[in-house]
């Protein structure tokens, strides 16, 4: 079983339901290790060698978070600037992430129809996380779809409660193994065959 | 009974011993715990201790000299001017109102002007020793009260001078003065005329101040220097000793010579030294000089006219009493500080024996009148920590204020109780800040005035002693989940640990500390939580000058985050290193060796050595190298 490591930022995570209702499910599971960022480093001083050890003893990790002004808070990326070390993470002899598997899953205000080329955020949310896909790429890792819960401005706690079944079934899978096939060409994971709510 | 001096030795420790532990346990005072040992030894009920009961007295007010020297040295003389006022102002209106109260009294039960004149000298005099050790058993020195109490206390030590200095003018027989001196010293002022004598007085007081710095504090540095403890204690003694007799010879009261060295002192780098080293004398002295009082209540001149003394006795204390009243009235003291004041230097003091004594000796007084007095004196000192227990436990919880008020629960949740102990500056800004975020705590404080203000402000508030069991579990100690001690006091924060630790294992409890080496104690007791004083805030300081040097901010922050971290491990390493000897001055001998390792330390580690991250030369510095090679 391979095991997860979940980076969660919410800098107000006591106010998002959609988060509540996410990290709640999956909290407690086995083989999963929840790592929340703005509880452990307040002050954005971030504990580089804690950091690589967990990173170490993970195989999947997930980067959980809202988009904010389409990218994450910024703890995860004050998080990505100290821990991705030159030499360790990438760099001629950066080789300690290679191969993992790295994710992000994500929290939109907006619904999916508006991050499109015709919406009001223009892009779609794929073209807002390169950054993210691009830095696990030169770490080596393979990176996967999002997993996203877009438009929870009007979401009701019984669909939120359907996504965090559906997050707790994808970390299952995470935990054995993802084959290509079941992601072929998705650009979310929540559309994949294995995971479709019925 | 018998002559053998260790035998002597053997009572009175022993009648120390079982009296004063008795008294503890009772809760009470350890004065009274003395003066019933010298009752018991003494010559009307076990008799060990006879007539040289008298000689003890004399020798135990060294006990008394130790201790204001001892007061002295924790004021420090800005201090002692800024007191002026109160010194003077109620000292002034105790000492006069109590004299024209007791000479009014005296005149009219009968006696010659001159008799009720020097009575009510001595009445007008409380016990410095009483008082003050009860004050400071309760930690209640730098309340309003215990201020006032000791203006009080010091103007009399002060006044007791001019007393002496005025009773042979009221002698009848003038010739045998000099002859009569009292105790047989050689007094260098009766010889002199008066113009000189004050000039001696002054000079002396001068030469005390000019020793302690130029004699004094070189002498202690040598002796520091040589690092053998029981020089120093030597040292510690002759330093009272000299005062003590300089004062004698030149007829001031030597407590108040010693006082004076104490705050002439107070400003070394010794001051700690010379506490802790004459802290365990001056208690057993003191303790030696209540078992004399103790031991020298006549029981015969009591039976013989047990009603008129009984009479006196009481009109005295009232009498005293109301003139204490009003004095902490005219002051503005709150209630209950004023009733404190009022039981608390109710008695008639120990300069009553020296003053009653040399006027005697002078013929003013005749032995009845003397013994009689000497008696009242003696039962009045033993009243007073009486007076105080009824004073505390009867009379102040009704009127003064209180110890606990009970108030309608409020919507905030009883169920995630946190007592807070010691509203101070520390305490306060908690305090605050966990109200701003709806979180109230149960306030422990022994401050009465503050403690009023807080329940005004609506806050759950305990008075009293914080290491006291019964109010902190009143206060709902079984119920808390956290318990924060907010105090500085490293024998608080000691005695509230272990009794969570012992009873209450469920409570977590966060420390405040001063320094370093109470963190190793409250971390060898078992606490995680500790949070020293100052060192955030010092880091802070730090940050600023940096910065003002050019660094930048960002930079900075995260190198004091991590100097906090390395800290704070250096700290738990080294607090396991055992450390036994808690003298003062090894203590600080140590604290410099470890900040001379620390600061040799930082200077090796650098200042960027462990911080790579948004550095491009350190990242083209590797590349180089790695194409090199």
């Amino acid at each position: 079983m391979k095991k997860i490591l979940i980076l969660f930022s919410h800098p107000k995570f006591e106010k998002s339901r959609a988060n509540s209702a996410l990290i709640e499910r999956i909290k407690d599971k086995e083989g999963v290790t929840l790592h929340d960022l703005y509880e452990r480093y307040p002050d954005f001083h971030i504990d580089v060698d804690k950091e690589k050890e967990l990173l170490n003893e993970h195989d999947v990790i997930i980067w959980h978070h809202p988009l904010y002004w389409y990218s994450c808070p910024p703890l995860m990326k004050q998080w990505i600037d100290m821990v991705l070390e030159f030499n360790w993470a990438y760099g001629p002899k950066g080789v300690a992430l290679q191969d993992k598997i790295c994710l992000n899953v994500i929290t939109t205000g907006g619904s999916k129809d508006m991050y499109c080329s015709e919406g009001v955020n223009s892009f779609s949310v794929n073209q807002f996380l390169r950054p993210f896909e691009q830095t696990a790429k030169l770490c080596g890792m393979k990176y996967l779809p999002p997993f996203a819960v877009m438009g929870t401005h009007k979401l009701n706690d019984e669909d939120l409660q359907i996504y965090a079944n559906q997050y707790s079934k994808l970390i299952g899978l995470l935990q054995n193994t993802v084959e290509r096939s079941d992601i072929k060409d998705t650009l979310f994971l929540n559309d994949i065959e294995k995971l479709k709510i019925s | 009974m018998t002559g053998s001096l260790l035998f002597e030795a053997i009572v009175f420790l022993a009648g120390a011993i079982l009296c004063v532990s008795i008294a503890k346990r009772f809760g009470l005072s350890s004065v009274i715990g003395y003066l019933l040992a010298g009752v018991l030894i003494g010559p009307y009920v076990l008799g060990f201790i006879g007539n040289e009961g008298d000689d003890i007295l004399h020798f135990a007010e060294f006990g008394v000299v130790m201790m204001l020297f001892l007061i002295g040295l924790e004021i420090e003389p800005k201090n002692f001017w800024k007191m002026r006022k109160t010194i003077v102002g109620m000292g002034g209106l105790q000492v006069g109102g109590t004299m024209l109260l007791s000479y009014i009294l005296f005149t009219l039960l009968g006696l010659e002007w001159k008799v009720a004149l020097v009575i009510s000298m001595a009445v007008a005099l409380s016990s410095t020793a009483i008082a003050m050790q009860t004050i400071k058993e309760k930690g209640l020195m730098d309340s309003t009260f215990g201020t006032a109490s000791f203006s009080i206390l010091l103007f009399q030590d002060i006044i007791v001078i001019f007393m002496l200095g005025f009773i042979p003018l009221l002698s009848n027989s003038d010739g045998n003065v000099s002859a009569e001196n009292q105790d047989g010293h050689s007094n260098l002022l009766n010889s002199l005329p008066i113009g000189l004598q004050t000039l001696a007085i002054i000079l002396s007081v001068v030469l005390i101040i000019v020793a302690g710095k130029y004699l004094i504090v070189p002498m202690m540095r040598k002796v520091a220097k040589t690092g053998v403890r029981e020089l120093l204690i030597a040292a510690a003694f002759l330093i009272v000793f000299s005062i003590s007799f300089l004062m004698e010879y030149v007829g001031i009261s030597p407590a108040l010579g010693a006082f004076l060295g104490g705050v002439v002192l107070s400003n070394s780098e010794f001051k700690h030294e010379l506490e802790s080293t004459l802290e365990p004398f001056k208690n057993l002295l003191l303790g030696l000089f209540f078992m004399a009082v103790g031991a020298s209540i006549n029981f015969i001149v009591i039976a013989n006219s047990p009603l008129t003394i009984g009479g006196i006795l009481v009109a005295i204390i009232v009498l005293k009493a109301i003139v204490l009243f009003i004095t902490g009235h005219l002051f503005k003291l709150k209630l209950d500080q004023k009733l404190l004041l009022t039981f608390s230097l109710a008695q008639i003091g120990e300069f009553a024996f020296v003053l009653l004594a040399f006027a005697s000796g002078l013929n003013i007084l005749q032995q009845d009148q003397m013994d009689m007095m000497l008696v009242i004196t003696a039962l009045s000192m033993s009243l007073t920590p009486i007076l105080g227990i009824i004073n505390e436990r009867l009379i102040l919880p009704r009127i003064g204020t209180k110890e606990s008020v009970k108030r309608p629960m409020d919507h905030i949740a009883k169920s995630q109780k946190i007592i807070l102990v010691g509203f101070g500056n520390f305490g306060s800004t908690i305090g605050r800040f966990l109200r701003s975020h709806g979180v109230e705590t149960t306030i422990l404080d022994h401050d009465s005035s503050r403690v009023d203000f807080l329940r005004k402000m609506g806050f759950e508030v305990y008075y009293g002693d914080a290491t006291r069991i019964d109010l902190l579990e009143s206060a709902g100690i079984a119920e808390a989940k956290i318990v924060i001690c907010a105090t500085n006091k490293i024998s608080v924060s000691k005695a509230i640990s272990s009794l969570i630790k012992d009873k209450y294992p469920h409570v977590e409890l966060l420390i405040r500390t001063k320094d370093r080496f109470d963190a190793y104690e409250l971390l060898n007791l078992g606490n995680e939580n500790i949070y020293r004083e100052s060192l955030e805030t010092s880091l802070t300081l730090a940050k600023d000058v940096l910065s003002k040097l050019g660094f930048r901010k960002y930079t900075i922050n995260r190198q004091v985050r991590n100097f906090i971290k390395y800290d704070e491990d250096s700290l738990r390493r080294l607090a396991t290193e055992p450390n036994h000897d808690d003298d003062y001055i090894f203590k600080v001998k140590k604290e410099l060796e470890q900040q001379e390792k620390f600061l040799n330390e930082d200077f090796k580690r650098g200042i960027v050595e462990y911080d790579n991250h948004w550095d491009s030369e350190y990242i083209r510095a590797i590349l180089k190298n790695t194409k090199e090679s």
